[in-house]
């Protein structure tokens, strides 16, 4: 292993899209030693770091204007409130949005796509209805409609994906149906880390008028994310994983749908009048968002969403390209490696096994070098069991992510399968 | 490296490579499914127990080194056992494991499960050489059960 370190790297080619060393210093956190070696960070599709930038967004907004929002007649209420629905206009216009109305606050991905499924789902969708899902979907775009279809006794049907790892579309084409509700599927799929053909699916979609909901989770903090040119109804993602702060995401809605929707829970802020007897509920965006909102988590998103700007969403896809096709071809050269998914049209997420070495302990071992990767099944159980595999390792990039650390990583998977003497 | 040398034990290797009692027994008297739900490992242990001894245990299934050793040195050790023996190596093994008492300080000689005394260095790994051994716990307990770590 020390022999290894003596290796001289050859310098690599700068990028044309982005130097991550222009980003890597307002990122403290990736200067961690972990075991005695410099933190290789290469679970972002799990959540990514944060940038000097967004805590110290959090910690001003603790410092200087912390008060409820939407109540009070003073100072700090009103500066808090319109920082909180600043970020929502700054969310709107990253994703394109037509107006905020239309960006609720949720906790992440997984409450924006349950409240769908509660707020929409349960006033719409019928006994009998089918609501078509692809086979690749994060436990988080599958359960929730599980427990719908349980409850309302409608259908669930699934697009199978193919061995690389793509979806099957004629097969889509088939299953959508008069009887079809809803198509609720991933944008970027956190396994195989395909990007799936989102606007033919919608554009057929709606022809049947059928309404789309993305899990967008991967997809907006890697890729420019427009809603108006992709026309979806719904599109879900996370604060978390695009180096906002956890307990925050969003859910985007068409005004109208919104509109039509049931409220999700109960409580302060989400109604206009309340009598003893009953209620009527609050404009859209503020009828979803009962009870006090996660302020600083709001501010804290806003803030990473002025540094990707900042960035360029499209330089951030290129470079992460670059990463990914460079990991892939040096990957490619280790016996017996096999990488699940193999879309042309794919994101900065791989995953693979190694032989028989299990993904526990490569994973173990990657860690006691400093290079954090995920092992498991990545929330997608039904994936592993149709690949017949009980779990895979999985590398995924963002953009303060650098050629040398792929290298490093290469160097550290041949240690490893010496170590594991395969 | 050398904290993984010695969580990875050549013992452990050894196991993990060829697996012992490795297949199933037809004329198990009980069967319990392990699961680890987190990273997906899976084991099936049988156990073949007459008059309150264990006269025969197999395992199959699929998981990391350390839960696939562990299984096979667990059913090395356990065949020819009593039920009451095997529930004092079950507490003891995973007062060591789980770092409540060191390995010398087991009142019952653990002989080669001492290889797994490392792992209560490193908590995320507790589950994966406790998993066959919970499953077997429950097997001498009742009848046939599925078990989760999670």
């Amino acid at each position: 292993m020390d022999t290894m370190t003596a290796v001289k790297k050859e310098p690599k080619k700068k990028s044309e899209f982005l130097n991550p060393d222009d980003y890597r210093k307002d990122f403290p956190i990736l200067n961690e030693i972990v075991h005695g070696k410099p933190l290789i960070y290469f679970d972002n599709g799990a959540s990514t770091q944060k940038p000097l930038q967004v805590i110290n967004a959090i910690s001003d907004y603790y410092l200087h204007s912390n008060a409820n929002v939407h109540r009070g007649i003073h100072a700090l209420s009103e500066k808090a409130t319109a920082a909180f629905e600043d970020s929502r206009k700054k969310i709107a216009n990253f994703i394109n949005a037509s107006t905020e109305k239309q960006i609720i606050f949720t906790r992440g991905t997984s409450e924006s796509i349950n409240l769908v499924a509660s707020a929409w789902g349960r006033k719409f969708v019928t006994a009998d209805d089918e609501i078509i899902l692809s086979e690749m979907e994060h436990h988080s775009n599958l359960v929730p409609w599980q427990i719908l279809a349980q409850e309302v006794g409608a259908k669930l049907k699934f697009i199978p994906f193919k061995d690389d790892g793509t979806i099957d579309f004629p097969v889509f084409e088939q299953l959508i149906s008069g009887r079809t509700k809803l198509v609720a599927i991933t944008h970027m799929s956190n396994v195989f880390g395909t990007i799936n053909p989102i606007k033919k699916i919608i554009r057929i979609s709606h022809d049947r008028g059928v309404p789309v909901l993305l899990d967008a989770a991967q997809s907006v903090p890697h890729l420019p994310v427009d809603v108006e040119f992709l026309d979806c109804d719904f599109l879900a993602f996370s604060g978390h994983k695009m180096i906002g702060p956890t307990g925050i995401g969003v859910l985007y809605g068409k005004t109208q749908r919104l509109q039509n929707m049931n409220p999700y829970q109960g409580g302060g802020e989400m109604i206009s009048s309340v009598w003893l007897e009953n209620s009527t509920w609050n404009e859209i965006p503020h009828k979803f968002e009962a009870g006090t909102p996660n302020i600083a988590g709001a501010i804290g998103l806003g803030a990473a969403i002025d540094y990707l700007n900042d960035i360029g969403m499209t330089n951030i896809a290129l470079y992460e390209q670059e990463l990914t096709t460079y990991a892939l071809e040096k990957m490619s050269s280790i016996k017996n490696l096999k990488i699940y998914g193999e879309a042309p049209e794919r994101g900065g997420i791989i995953s693979f096994n190694i032989g028989d070495i299990h993904p526990h302990d490569l994973s173990h071992f990657l860690d006691q070098q400093g290079i954090a990767v995920r092992a498991g099944h990545h929330c997608a159980q039904p994936i592993m069991r149709k690949l017949n595999i009980a779990a895979t390792t999985r590398i995924s990039f963002y953009f303060y992510n650098t050629k040398q650390e792929i290298d490093t990583f290469i160097d550290e998977l041949e240690n490893a399968i010496n170590f594991f003497n395969y | 490296m050398s904290d993984l040398r010695e969580l990875y034990q050549d013992i452990i290797m050894d196991h993990n490579k060829n697996p012992q009692n490795f297949h199933k027994l037809e004329n198990a008297t009980r069967v319990i499914d392990g699961k680890n739900p987190l990273c997906g490992d899976h084991y099936t242990i049988y156990l073949l127990i007459e008059n309150d001894i264990i006269k025969d245990i197999c395992f199959d299934g699929s998981g990391c080194a350390i839960s696939k050793a562990s299984g096979s040195v667990m059913t090395t050790i356990l065949k020819g056992k009593s039920v009451k023996e095997a529930e004092e190596l079950f507490n003891n093994f995973h007062d060591v494991v789980t770092g409540k008492i060191n390995f010398d300080d087991a009142i019952i000689d653990l002989g080669k499960l001492g290889a797994f005394a490392g792992v209560a260095e490193f908590p995320s790994r507790v589950k994966c050489a406790s998993l066959a051994w919970h499953a077997m716990h429950q097997g001498i307990k009742n009848e046939n059960v599925e078990i989760s770590t999670e």
